[in-house]
Protein backbone atom coordinates (compact mmCIF):
# COMPACT_ATOMS: atom_id res chain seq x y z
CA UNK A 1 0.00 0.00 0.00
CA UNK A 2 0.92 3.98 -0.75
CA UNK A 3 0.32 6.79 0.71
CA UNK A 4 -0.36 9.28 -2.14
CA UNK A 5 -0.40 13.13 -0.97
CA UNK A 6 -0.86 15.76 -3.68
CA UNK A 7 -0.29 19.64 -3.49
CA UNK A 8 -2.08 21.44 -6.17
CA UNK A 9 -3.59 24.67 -7.34
CA UNK A 10 -7.35 25.35 -5.80
CA UNK A 11 -8.65 25.85 -9.27
CA UNK A 12 -7.60 22.46 -10.34
CA UNK A 13 -9.19 20.80 -7.98
CA UNK A 14 -12.74 20.15 -8.92
CA UNK A 15 -11.07 18.96 -12.50
CA UNK A 16 -8.62 16.44 -10.66
CA UNK A 17 -11.35 14.72 -8.29
CA UNK A 18 -13.88 14.00 -11.51
CA UNK A 19 -10.77 12.69 -13.67
CA UNK A 20 -10.11 10.47 -9.89
CA UNK A 21 -13.72 9.13 -9.64
CA UNK A 22 -13.61 8.45 -13.71
CA UNK A 23 -10.73 5.85 -12.86
CA UNK A 24 -12.33 4.45 -9.85
CA UNK A 25 -10.82 5.98 -6.71
CA UNK A 26 -13.68 5.72 -4.05
CA UNK A 27 -11.77 7.61 -1.17
CA UNK A 28 -10.28 10.85 -0.56
CA UNK A 29 -9.23 13.05 1.94
CA UNK A 30 -9.07 17.03 1.28
CA UNK A 31 -7.45 19.62 2.99
CA UNK A 32 -7.42 23.28 2.18
CA UNK A 33 -3.92 24.43 2.91
CA UNK A 34 -1.76 27.13 2.98
CA UNK A 35 2.24 27.51 1.44
CA UNK A 36 4.79 28.18 -0.51
CA UNK A 37 7.55 26.70 -2.68
CA UNK A 38 9.25 28.85 -5.91
CA UNK A 39 6.12 30.57 -6.29
CA UNK A 40 6.49 34.43 -4.77
CA UNK A 41 3.51 35.87 -3.38
CA UNK A 42 2.16 39.24 -3.94
CA UNK A 43 1.94 42.20 -1.83
CA UNK A 44 -1.75 43.92 -0.49
CA UNK A 45 -2.24 47.95 0.40
CA UNK A 46 -4.63 48.85 3.47
CA UNK A 47 -4.40 52.31 3.98
CA UNK A 48 -0.99 52.50 3.04
CA UNK A 49 0.36 49.49 5.35
CA UNK A 50 1.98 47.08 2.73
CA UNK A 51 1.28 43.42 3.81
CA UNK A 52 3.55 40.60 1.77
CA UNK A 53 1.21 37.68 1.34
CA UNK A 54 3.88 34.38 0.70
CA UNK A 55 1.75 31.84 1.53
CA UNK A 56 -0.85 30.84 -1.09
CA UNK A 57 -4.22 29.04 -0.95
CA UNK A 58 -3.57 25.42 -1.88
CA UNK A 59 -5.49 22.34 -1.63
CA UNK A 60 -4.13 19.10 0.15
CA UNK A 61 -5.30 15.61 -1.48
CA UNK A 62 -4.18 12.30 0.66
CA UNK A 63 -5.25 8.84 -0.05
CA UNK A 64 -4.06 5.72 0.45
CA UNK A 65 -4.36 3.19 -2.48
CA UNK A 66 -3.22 -0.65 -3.15
CA UNK A 67 -0.20 -0.59 -5.38
CA UNK A 68 -1.53 -2.09 -8.49
CA UNK A 69 -3.40 1.74 -8.65
CA UNK A 70 -0.64 4.12 -7.69
CA UNK A 71 0.79 5.01 -10.89
CA UNK A 72 -2.32 5.36 -12.62
CA UNK A 73 -3.30 7.56 -9.80
CA UNK A 74 -0.07 9.52 -10.50
CA UNK A 75 -0.85 9.69 -13.99
CA UNK A 76 -4.09 11.14 -13.83
CA UNK A 77 -3.20 14.35 -11.55
CA UNK A 78 -0.50 14.91 -13.22
CA UNK A 79 -2.32 15.39 -16.45
CA UNK A 80 -5.25 17.43 -14.90
CA UNK A 81 -3.78 19.73 -12.18
CA UNK A 82 -1.40 20.45 -14.66
CA UNK A 83 -0.73 23.89 -15.77
CA UNK A 84 2.67 24.48 -16.62
CA UNK A 85 3.30 27.33 -14.57
CA UNK A 86 5.38 27.70 -11.21
CA UNK A 87 2.95 26.85 -8.13
CA UNK A 88 1.40 23.81 -9.42
CA UNK A 89 2.32 21.83 -6.58
CA UNK A 90 4.08 18.37 -5.79
CA UNK A 91 3.09 14.67 -4.69
CA UNK A 92 4.66 12.71 -2.48
CA UNK A 93 4.52 8.85 -2.39
CA UNK A 94 4.67 6.72 1.00
CA UNK A 95 4.72 3.32 1.60
CA UNK A 96 2.13 2.17 4.40
CA UNK A 97 2.54 -0.67 6.92
CA UNK A 98 -1.23 -1.30 7.80
CA UNK A 99 -4.71 0.05 6.82
CA UNK A 100 -7.75 -1.08 9.07
CA UNK A 101 -11.59 -0.45 8.62
CA UNK A 102 -12.78 0.91 11.95
CA UNK A 103 -16.16 -0.98 11.34
CA UNK A 104 -15.40 -4.12 11.36
CA UNK A 105 -11.75 -4.46 11.86
CA UNK A 106 -10.72 -5.16 8.37
CA UNK A 107 -7.18 -4.80 7.32
CA UNK A 108 -4.50 -4.60 4.64
CA UNK A 109 -5.80 -3.83 1.07
CA UNK A 110 -9.31 -4.98 1.76
CA UNK A 111 -9.67 -2.06 4.30
CA UNK A 112 -9.35 0.86 1.58
CA UNK B 1 -26.99 75.34 13.69
CA UNK B 2 -30.09 74.26 13.32
CA UNK B 3 -32.32 77.65 14.01
CA UNK B 4 -32.99 79.37 10.65
CA UNK B 5 -34.34 81.72 8.99
CA UNK B 6 -37.25 79.92 7.35
CA UNK B 7 -39.36 81.56 10.66
CA UNK B 8 -39.89 84.97 8.45
CA UNK B 9 -41.01 83.50 5.19
CA UNK B 10 -43.89 81.41 7.07
CA UNK B 11 -45.23 84.07 8.46
CA UNK B 12 -45.19 85.72 4.92
CA UNK B 13 -47.09 82.84 3.63
CA UNK B 14 -49.78 83.00 6.80
CA UNK B 15 -50.25 86.57 6.32
CA UNK B 16 -50.91 86.05 2.91
CA UNK B 17 -53.48 83.07 3.71
CA UNK B 18 -55.30 85.14 5.95
CA UNK B 19 -55.85 87.82 3.20
CA UNK B 20 -56.89 85.75 0.84
CA UNK B 21 -58.74 83.98 3.63
CA UNK B 22 -60.50 86.95 4.49
CA UNK B 23 -61.41 88.37 1.50
CA UNK B 24 -64.09 85.64 0.32
CA UNK B 25 -66.16 85.19 3.27
CA UNK B 26 -66.25 89.46 3.61
CA UNK B 27 -67.51 89.71 -0.17
CA UNK B 28 -70.15 86.66 0.08
CA UNK B 29 -71.08 88.88 3.29
CA UNK B 30 -71.72 91.86 1.25
CA UNK B 31 -73.58 90.96 -1.87
CA UNK B 32 -76.68 90.56 0.25
CA UNK B 33 -76.25 93.77 2.07
CA UNK B 34 -78.00 96.10 0.02
CA UNK B 35 -81.39 93.94 -0.17
CA UNK B 36 -81.72 94.67 3.44
CA UNK B 37 -82.96 98.02 4.78
CA UNK B 38 -79.62 100.29 5.83
CA UNK B 39 -81.89 101.13 8.92
CA UNK B 40 -82.55 98.01 10.43
CA UNK B 41 -79.22 97.05 11.40
CA UNK B 42 -76.61 99.22 12.37
CA UNK B 43 -73.52 99.20 11.07
CA UNK B 44 -71.78 99.35 14.26
CA UNK B 45 -73.70 96.06 15.09
CA UNK B 46 -72.95 94.38 12.23
CA UNK B 47 -69.08 94.71 11.87
CA UNK B 48 -67.81 93.46 15.06
CA UNK B 49 -69.87 90.26 13.99
CA UNK B 50 -68.48 90.11 11.26
CA UNK B 51 -64.77 90.36 12.03
CA UNK B 52 -65.34 87.93 14.65
CA UNK B 53 -66.28 85.27 12.26
CA UNK B 54 -63.51 86.20 10.39
CA UNK B 55 -60.89 86.17 13.10
CA UNK B 56 -62.19 82.76 14.52
CA UNK B 57 -61.39 81.08 10.34
CA UNK B 58 -58.39 83.17 10.60
CA UNK B 59 -57.46 81.20 14.06
CA UNK B 60 -58.28 77.94 12.77
CA UNK B 61 -56.65 78.70 9.58
CA UNK B 62 -53.48 79.77 11.31
CA UNK B 63 -53.70 76.28 13.38
CA UNK B 64 -54.27 74.24 10.34
CA UNK B 65 -51.66 75.08 8.74
CA UNK B 66 -49.41 75.00 11.53
CA UNK B 67 -50.27 71.69 12.32
CA UNK B 68 -49.61 70.68 8.48
CA UNK B 69 -45.93 71.85 8.92
CA UNK B 70 -45.86 70.31 12.24
CA UNK B 71 -46.88 67.34 10.88
CA UNK B 72 -44.30 67.23 7.64
CA UNK B 73 -41.22 68.03 9.75
CA UNK B 74 -42.31 65.19 12.35
CA UNK B 75 -42.15 62.83 10.06
CA UNK B 76 -38.48 64.14 8.58
CA UNK B 77 -37.20 64.56 11.75
CA UNK B 78 -38.58 60.75 12.95
CA UNK B 79 -37.08 59.15 9.72
CA UNK B 80 -33.86 61.19 10.40
CA UNK B 81 -33.75 60.16 13.76
CA UNK B 82 -33.89 56.53 12.60
CA UNK B 83 -31.21 56.76 9.78
CA UNK B 84 -28.45 58.45 12.61
CA UNK B 85 -29.19 55.36 14.80
CA UNK B 86 -28.58 53.15 11.63
CA UNK B 87 -25.17 55.11 11.28
CA UNK B 88 -24.07 53.59 14.67
CA UNK B 89 -25.99 50.08 14.17
CA UNK B 90 -25.35 48.62 12.07
CA UNK B 91 -23.16 51.29 10.09
CA UNK B 92 -20.34 52.03 12.72
CA UNK B 93 -20.32 48.57 13.98
CA UNK B 94 -19.47 46.72 10.09
CA UNK B 95 -17.17 49.13 9.33
CA UNK B 96 -15.33 48.71 12.02
CA UNK B 97 -16.34 45.20 12.51
CA UNK B 98 -14.77 44.58 9.21
CA UNK B 99 -11.79 46.30 9.70
CA UNK B 100 -10.43 44.63 12.84
CA UNK B 101 -8.99 40.83 12.87
CA UNK B 102 -11.43 38.20 13.21
CA UNK B 103 -10.88 37.37 16.57
CA UNK B 104 -11.93 41.10 17.70
CA UNK B 105 -15.57 41.26 15.39
CA UNK B 106 -17.65 40.85 18.15
CA UNK B 107 -15.98 42.97 20.93
CA UNK B 108 -15.56 46.34 18.72
CA UNK B 109 -19.02 45.23 17.51
CA UNK B 110 -20.25 45.16 21.31
CA UNK B 111 -18.77 48.32 21.77
CA UNK B 112 -20.82 50.16 19.38
CA UNK B 113 -24.22 48.64 20.15
CA UNK B 114 -23.33 48.95 23.93
CA UNK B 115 -23.24 52.55 23.71
CA UNK B 116 -26.77 52.89 21.93
CA UNK B 117 -27.73 50.80 24.94
CA UNK B 118 -26.32 53.32 27.85
CA UNK B 119 -25.90 56.48 26.16
CA UNK B 120 -29.78 56.07 25.74
CA UNK B 121 -30.70 55.52 29.52
CA UNK B 122 -28.54 58.30 30.27
CA UNK B 123 -29.63 60.82 27.74
CA UNK B 124 -33.23 60.13 29.49
CA UNK B 125 -32.04 60.56 32.96
CA UNK B 126 -29.64 63.75 32.39
CA UNK B 127 -28.17 64.02 29.41
CA UNK B 128 -30.73 65.98 27.38
CA UNK B 129 -30.85 68.34 29.95
CA UNK B 130 -26.99 68.50 30.01
CA UNK B 131 -26.87 69.32 26.59
CA UNK B 132 -29.86 71.63 25.69
CA UNK B 133 -31.49 72.49 29.33
CA UNK B 134 -30.76 75.85 30.58
CA UNK B 135 -28.79 78.72 29.03
CA UNK B 136 -25.36 78.58 30.88
CA UNK B 137 -22.41 79.27 28.38
CA UNK B 138 -20.58 76.18 28.99
CA UNK B 139 -23.07 73.34 30.51
CA UNK B 140 -27.05 72.81 30.60
CA UNK B 141 -28.66 72.46 33.77
CA UNK B 142 -31.02 70.08 34.89
CA UNK B 143 -34.40 71.64 34.23
CA UNK B 144 -34.93 68.69 31.76
CA UNK B 145 -33.66 65.91 33.86
CA UNK B 146 -35.81 63.02 33.19
CA UNK B 147 -37.29 64.86 30.52
CA UNK B 148 -39.30 66.99 32.73
CA UNK B 149 -41.06 69.07 30.35
CA UNK B 150 -40.22 67.69 27.54
CA UNK B 151 -43.40 66.33 25.60
CA UNK B 152 -45.61 67.05 22.28
CA UNK B 153 -44.90 71.28 22.61
CA UNK B 154 -42.25 72.59 20.35
CA UNK B 155 -38.93 74.16 21.99
CA UNK B 156 -39.11 77.27 20.20
CA UNK B 157 -35.27 77.92 21.08
CA UNK B 158 -34.35 75.23 18.75
CA UNK B 159 -37.36 73.52 17.09
CA UNK B 160 -40.41 75.57 16.85
CA UNK B 161 -42.24 72.60 14.50
CA UNK B 162 -41.69 69.88 15.82
CA UNK B 163 -42.30 68.17 18.80
CA UNK B 164 -39.70 68.72 21.68
CA UNK B 165 -39.77 64.93 21.89
CA UNK B 166 -38.82 64.69 18.80
CA UNK B 167 -36.07 66.92 18.92
CA UNK B 168 -35.23 65.27 21.72
CA UNK B 169 -34.52 61.75 20.31
CA UNK B 170 -32.72 62.82 17.18
CA UNK B 171 -30.40 64.63 19.45
CA UNK B 172 -29.90 61.60 21.31
CA UNK B 173 -29.10 59.71 18.19
CA UNK B 174 -25.99 62.22 17.83
CA UNK B 175 -24.66 61.32 20.93
CA UNK B 176 -24.69 57.66 20.76
CA UNK B 177 -22.86 57.81 17.66
CA UNK B 178 -20.27 60.22 19.20
CA UNK B 179 -18.44 57.88 21.59
CA UNK B 180 -18.77 55.47 19.25
CA UNK B 181 -16.15 57.01 16.98
CA UNK B 182 -13.73 56.66 19.31
CA UNK B 183 -13.57 52.97 19.87
CA UNK B 184 -11.68 52.73 16.14
CA UNK B 185 -8.61 54.23 18.45
CA UNK B 186 -9.10 51.51 20.78
CA UNK B 187 -9.87 49.01 19.06
CA UNK B 188 -8.21 45.39 19.57
CA UNK B 189 -6.68 46.33 23.06
CA UNK B 190 -8.94 47.71 25.48
CA UNK B 191 -10.90 46.22 28.23
CA UNK B 192 -14.27 46.14 27.60
CA UNK B 193 -15.26 47.68 31.28
CA UNK B 194 -13.01 50.32 31.07
CA UNK B 195 -14.68 51.02 27.73
CA UNK B 196 -17.97 51.49 29.12
CA UNK B 197 -16.90 53.45 31.99
CA UNK B 198 -14.51 55.66 29.85
CA UNK B 199 -17.24 56.49 27.29
CA UNK B 200 -20.21 57.04 29.73
CA UNK B 201 -17.85 59.70 31.54
CA UNK B 202 -16.54 61.01 28.45
CA UNK B 203 -20.23 61.65 27.34
CA UNK B 204 -20.53 63.86 30.22
CA UNK B 205 -17.58 65.70 30.51
CA UNK B 206 -16.59 65.96 27.02
CA UNK B 207 -19.75 65.77 24.74
CA UNK B 208 -22.47 67.53 26.55
CA UNK B 209 -20.17 70.50 27.75
CA UNK B 210 -18.82 70.52 23.91
CA UNK B 211 -22.69 70.65 22.50
CA UNK B 212 -24.13 72.77 24.55
CA UNK B 213 -21.61 75.10 23.87
CA UNK B 214 -22.04 75.02 20.05
CA UNK B 215 -25.79 74.29 19.82
CA UNK B 216 -27.35 75.20 23.00
CA UNK B 217 -29.17 78.20 24.44
CA UNK B 218 -26.47 80.92 25.51
CA UNK B 219 -24.03 78.65 24.36
CA UNK B 220 -19.88 80.18 24.38
CA UNK B 221 -20.19 79.20 20.66
CA UNK B 222 -23.40 78.92 19.32
CA UNK B 223 -23.55 80.95 16.32
CA UNK B 224 -27.90 81.69 16.34
CA UNK B 225 -28.12 82.05 20.14
CA UNK B 226 -25.95 84.39 21.28
CA UNK B 227 -22.37 82.71 21.51
CA UNK B 228 -19.40 84.79 22.50
CA UNK B 229 -17.53 83.00 19.50
CA UNK B 230 -20.38 81.96 17.04
CA UNK B 231 -18.79 79.14 15.32
CA UNK B 232 -20.93 77.31 12.43
CA UNK B 233 -21.20 74.27 13.29
CA UNK B 234 -24.86 72.34 11.05
CA UNK B 235 -24.50 68.74 12.38
CA UNK B 236 -21.20 68.27 14.20
CA UNK B 237 -17.67 68.91 12.86
CA UNK B 238 -16.57 70.43 16.39
CA UNK B 239 -19.38 68.58 18.40
CA UNK B 240 -19.47 65.27 17.06
CA UNK B 241 -16.05 64.18 14.55
CA UNK B 242 -13.03 66.85 16.24
CA UNK B 243 -14.63 65.83 20.06
CA UNK B 244 -14.36 62.32 18.96
CA UNK B 245 -11.20 61.90 16.97
CA UNK B 246 -8.88 63.77 18.94
CA UNK B 247 -10.04 61.79 21.64
CA UNK B 248 -9.31 58.75 20.16
CA UNK B 249 -5.50 60.38 19.68
CA UNK B 250 -5.30 60.92 22.85
CA UNK B 251 -6.55 56.88 23.66
CA UNK B 252 -4.72 55.93 20.60
CA UNK B 253 -1.26 57.09 22.29
CA UNK B 254 -2.40 56.35 26.06
CA UNK B 255 -3.04 52.93 25.72
CA UNK B 256 0.23 51.94 23.17
CA UNK B 257 0.50 50.39 20.08
CA UNK B 258 -1.12 47.17 19.81
CA UNK B 259 0.97 43.60 20.46
CA UNK B 260 2.88 42.92 17.35
CA UNK B 261 2.39 46.71 15.42
CA UNK B 262 3.30 47.87 13.31
CA UNK B 263 5.86 44.16 12.18
CA UNK B 264 3.05 41.73 12.20
CA UNK B 265 0.59 42.23 9.53
CA UNK B 266 -2.78 42.86 10.80
CA UNK B 267 -5.11 43.07 7.62
CA UNK B 268 -8.87 43.91 7.68
CA UNK B 269 -10.50 40.79 8.27
CA UNK B 270 -13.83 41.49 6.33
CA UNK B 271 -14.08 44.42 3.93
CA UNK B 272 -16.81 42.97 2.94
CA UNK B 273 -18.54 43.99 6.30
CA UNK B 274 -16.67 47.44 5.88
CA UNK B 275 -17.98 48.15 2.10
CA UNK B 276 -21.78 47.45 3.76
CA UNK B 277 -20.86 49.45 6.81
CA UNK B 278 -19.56 52.58 4.43
CA UNK B 279 -22.36 52.52 2.51
CA UNK B 280 -24.59 52.42 5.14
CA UNK B 281 -23.32 55.21 7.29
CA UNK B 282 -23.25 57.37 3.82
CA UNK B 283 -27.10 57.05 3.66
CA UNK B 284 -27.54 57.53 7.38
CA UNK B 285 -25.68 60.62 6.57
CA UNK B 286 -28.95 62.37 5.03
CA UNK B 287 -30.82 62.06 8.19
CA UNK B 288 -27.22 63.58 10.46
CA UNK B 289 -26.74 66.18 7.96
CA UNK B 290 -29.96 67.12 6.16
CA UNK B 291 -31.96 66.15 9.21
CA UNK B 292 -30.16 69.03 11.55
CA UNK B 293 -32.07 71.52 9.05
CA UNK B 294 -34.80 70.29 11.89
CA UNK B 295 -37.51 70.84 9.33
CA UNK B 296 -38.61 69.21 6.25
CA UNK B 297 -37.66 72.34 4.01
CA UNK B 298 -35.36 73.77 1.28
CA UNK B 299 -32.54 74.45 3.82
CA UNK B 300 -32.47 70.19 4.72
CA UNK B 301 -32.61 69.25 0.88
CA UNK B 302 -29.51 72.13 0.26
CA UNK B 303 -27.64 70.36 3.57
CA UNK B 304 -28.61 66.44 1.91
CA UNK B 305 -26.91 68.08 -1.80
CA UNK B 306 -24.18 69.04 -0.16
CA UNK B 307 -23.69 65.95 1.75
CA UNK B 308 -23.89 63.61 -1.10
CA UNK B 309 -21.32 65.73 -3.30
CA UNK B 310 -18.41 65.99 -0.78
CA UNK B 311 -18.72 62.10 0.24
CA UNK B 312 -18.59 61.13 -3.56
CA UNK B 313 -15.52 64.04 -4.52
CA UNK B 314 -13.70 63.03 -1.22
CA UNK B 315 -14.12 58.40 -2.71
CA UNK B 316 -12.77 60.13 -6.35
CA UNK B 317 -9.66 62.01 -4.41
CA UNK B 318 -8.89 59.20 -1.94
CA UNK B 319 -8.75 56.81 -4.48
CA UNK B 320 -7.02 58.86 -6.89
CA UNK B 321 -4.06 59.59 -4.23
CA UNK B 322 -3.71 55.81 -3.95
CA UNK B 323 -3.61 55.41 -7.13
CA UNK B 324 -1.05 57.25 -7.83
CA UNK B 325 0.83 56.16 -5.24
CA UNK B 326 0.49 52.64 -5.37
CA UNK B 327 -1.12 51.88 -9.12
CA UNK B 328 -4.17 50.47 -8.10
CA UNK B 329 -7.18 52.21 -6.44
CA UNK B 330 -8.84 49.99 -3.56
CA UNK B 331 -12.54 49.49 -2.24
CA UNK B 332 -11.06 50.13 1.37
CA UNK B 333 -9.69 53.60 0.25
CA UNK B 334 -12.64 54.41 -1.59
CA UNK B 335 -15.26 53.53 1.02
CA UNK B 336 -12.32 55.12 3.57
CA UNK B 337 -12.52 58.53 1.30
CA UNK B 338 -16.12 58.59 1.00
CA UNK B 339 -16.41 58.75 5.06
CA UNK B 340 -13.61 61.28 4.98
CA UNK B 341 -16.41 63.54 2.61
CA UNK B 342 -19.13 62.98 4.88
CA UNK B 343 -17.01 64.41 8.48
CA UNK B 344 -15.50 67.08 6.06
CA UNK B 345 -19.05 68.25 5.04
CA UNK B 346 -20.81 67.68 8.94
CA UNK B 347 -20.25 70.99 9.57
CA UNK B 348 -20.15 72.62 6.66
CA UNK B 349 -24.04 70.91 5.21
CA UNK B 350 -26.16 73.62 5.96
CA UNK B 351 -24.29 76.63 5.08
CA UNK B 352 -22.31 75.37 1.43
CA UNK B 353 -23.45 75.51 -1.90
CA UNK B 354 -22.96 72.70 -3.82
CA UNK B 355 -19.40 73.69 -5.62
CA UNK B 356 -17.96 74.72 -2.21
CA UNK B 357 -19.20 70.75 -1.09
CA UNK B 358 -17.57 69.52 -3.77
CA UNK B 359 -14.29 71.48 -2.96
CA UNK B 360 -14.42 70.45 0.85
CA UNK B 361 -14.75 66.55 -0.77
CA UNK B 362 -11.98 66.97 -2.35
CA UNK B 363 -9.64 68.62 -0.08
CA UNK B 364 -10.70 65.86 3.09
CA UNK B 365 -10.29 62.78 0.45
CA UNK B 366 -7.28 63.75 -0.12
CA UNK B 367 -5.68 65.34 3.37
CA UNK B 368 -7.50 62.20 5.17
CA UNK B 369 -5.54 60.03 2.96
CA UNK B 370 -2.16 61.70 3.85
CA UNK B 371 -3.03 61.37 7.53
CA UNK B 372 -3.81 57.52 7.67
CA UNK B 373 -1.11 56.86 5.55
CA UNK B 374 2.19 59.08 6.16
CA UNK B 375 1.65 61.07 9.08
CA UNK B 376 0.23 58.07 11.70
CA UNK B 377 3.61 56.28 10.47
CA UNK B 378 5.79 59.30 11.25
CA UNK B 379 4.63 59.66 14.38
CA UNK B 380 4.03 56.12 15.03
CA UNK B 381 0.62 56.20 16.84
CA UNK B 382 -1.57 53.31 16.70
CA UNK B 383 -4.92 54.52 15.88
CA UNK B 384 -6.03 50.79 14.89
CA UNK B 385 -8.86 52.04 12.46
CA UNK B 386 -7.80 55.44 12.23
CA UNK B 387 -10.76 57.51 14.25
CA UNK B 388 -8.06 60.37 14.82
CA UNK B 389 -7.24 60.75 11.00
CA UNK B 390 -10.72 60.44 9.21
CA UNK B 391 -12.92 62.49 12.04
CA UNK B 392 -10.04 64.44 13.76
CA UNK B 393 -8.52 65.54 10.86
CA UNK B 394 -11.41 65.59 8.69
CA UNK B 395 -13.76 67.38 11.31
CA UNK B 396 -11.27 70.01 11.27
CA UNK B 397 -10.75 70.39 7.69
CA UNK B 398 -14.51 70.77 7.52
CA UNK B 399 -14.96 72.93 10.47
CA UNK B 400 -12.54 75.62 9.22
CA UNK B 401 -13.45 75.73 5.40
CA UNK B 402 -17.20 76.10 7.01
CA UNK B 403 -15.75 79.36 7.72
CA UNK B 404 -14.57 79.98 4.02
CA UNK B 405 -17.62 78.73 2.38
CA UNK B 406 -20.90 79.33 4.30
CA UNK B 407 -23.20 81.71 2.40
CA UNK B 408 -25.95 83.67 3.44
CA UNK B 409 -27.56 83.17 0.65
CA UNK B 410 -27.53 79.42 1.74
CA UNK B 411 -28.48 79.59 5.42
CA UNK B 412 -28.71 83.93 6.57
CA UNK B 413 -27.84 82.65 10.01
CA UNK B 414 -26.17 85.74 11.28
CA UNK B 415 -29.90 87.55 10.09
CA UNK B 416 -31.15 88.52 6.69
CA UNK B 417 -28.25 90.37 4.31
CA UNK B 418 -25.70 89.59 6.65
CA UNK B 419 -22.30 88.26 5.64
CA UNK B 420 -21.71 84.72 6.74
CA UNK B 421 -18.79 82.98 5.65
CA UNK B 422 -15.44 84.44 3.74
CA UNK B 423 -16.74 84.03 0.37
CA UNK B 424 -19.52 86.43 1.84
CA UNK B 425 -16.73 88.80 2.67
CA UNK B 426 -17.06 87.81 6.36
CA UNK B 427 -13.63 86.76 6.62
CA UNK B 428 -13.52 86.71 10.41
CA UNK B 429 -15.56 83.83 10.26
CA UNK B 430 -13.00 81.90 9.44
CA UNK B 431 -11.25 83.02 13.21
CA UNK B 432 -14.54 82.40 14.73
CA UNK B 433 -14.42 79.01 13.38
CA UNK B 434 -10.39 78.67 14.45
CA UNK B 435 -11.60 79.32 18.10
CA UNK B 436 -14.11 76.70 18.12
CA UNK B 437 -11.88 74.18 16.50
CA UNK B 438 -9.43 75.11 19.28
CA UNK B 439 -11.89 75.20 21.97
CA UNK B 440 -13.20 71.70 20.78
CA UNK B 441 -9.16 70.22 20.72
CA UNK B 442 -8.47 71.15 24.19
CA UNK B 443 -11.88 70.14 25.54
CA UNK B 444 -11.64 66.85 23.74
CA UNK B 445 -7.27 66.70 24.99
CA UNK B 446 -8.08 67.04 28.24
CA UNK B 447 -10.71 65.62 29.26
CA UNK B 448 -9.80 62.30 27.68
CA UNK B 449 -6.39 62.09 29.46
CA UNK B 450 -8.02 62.97 32.95
CA UNK B 451 -10.48 60.25 32.55
CA UNK B 452 -8.61 57.58 31.47
CA UNK B 453 -6.44 58.00 34.23
CA UNK B 454 -9.37 57.85 35.79
CA UNK B 455 -10.50 54.71 34.44
CA UNK B 456 -7.22 53.26 34.21
CA UNK B 457 -7.44 53.44 38.26
CA UNK B 458 -10.78 52.20 38.79
CA UNK B 459 -10.71 49.06 36.06
CA UNK B 460 -7.97 49.45 33.42
CA UNK B 461 -8.34 50.10 30.64
CA UNK B 462 -5.68 47.66 28.77
CA UNK B 463 -6.29 43.87 28.18
CA UNK B 464 -3.15 41.74 29.29
CA UNK B 465 -1.04 40.40 26.67
CA UNK B 466 -1.97 37.17 26.14
CA UNK B 467 -5.85 38.22 26.23
CA UNK B 468 -5.47 40.48 23.61
CA UNK B 469 -3.09 37.44 21.26
CA UNK B 470 -5.77 35.51 22.07
CA UNK B 471 -8.49 38.04 21.13
CA UNK B 472 -10.80 40.15 22.10
CA UNK B 473 -14.26 38.26 21.10
CA UNK B 474 -12.79 34.98 23.44
CA UNK B 475 -11.80 37.01 26.37
CA UNK B 476 -13.78 39.73 26.74
CA UNK B 477 -17.21 38.58 25.57
CA UNK B 478 -16.65 34.53 25.67
CA UNK B 479 -18.05 33.99 22.31
CA UNK B 480 -16.37 34.16 18.72
CA UNK B 481 -18.07 35.76 15.72
CA UNK B 482 -17.65 32.81 13.71
CA UNK B 483 -18.25 29.73 14.54
CA UNK B 484 -18.19 27.91 10.96
CA UNK B 485 -18.04 24.19 11.98
CA UNK B 486 -20.91 24.62 14.59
Amino acid sequence: MMKLEAIIQPSRFESVKDALREIGIEGMTVTEVRGHGRQKGHTEVYRGREYTVDLLPKMKLEMVLPDALVSRVVDTILKTAKTGKIGDGKIFLSRVEEAIRIRNEERGENAL
Amino acid sequence: MKCMGQTCCFHLVLVLGGFLFAAVPLSSQQTPAPMLPSSTLPATLAMPEASKGVNEKLAQLDQRVTAAQSSADNAWMLVSAALVLMMTGPGLALFYGGLVRRKNTLAIMMQSFALMALITVMWALVGYSLCFGGSGPVIGGFEHAFLRGVGAEPNPDYAGTIPQMTFMVYQLMFAIITPALITGATAERMKFSGTVLFLALWFLVVYAPLAHMVWGKGGLLNAALGGKFPTLDFAGGTVVHISSGVSALVCAIYLGKRTGYPKQPMPPHSLVLSFIGACLLWVGWFGFNAGSALASNALATSAFVATHFAAAAAALSWSAAEWIKNGRASALGAISGAVAGLVAVTPAAGFVAPMPALVIGFVAGACCYWMVTKVKAIFGYDDALDAFGVHGAGGTIGALLTGVFAQQAINPIFGAGKAVGGLDGHLGQIGNQLVGVLIAWGFALAGTMVLLKIVDLLTGVRVPEEHEIQGLDVTQHGEEAYNLEA
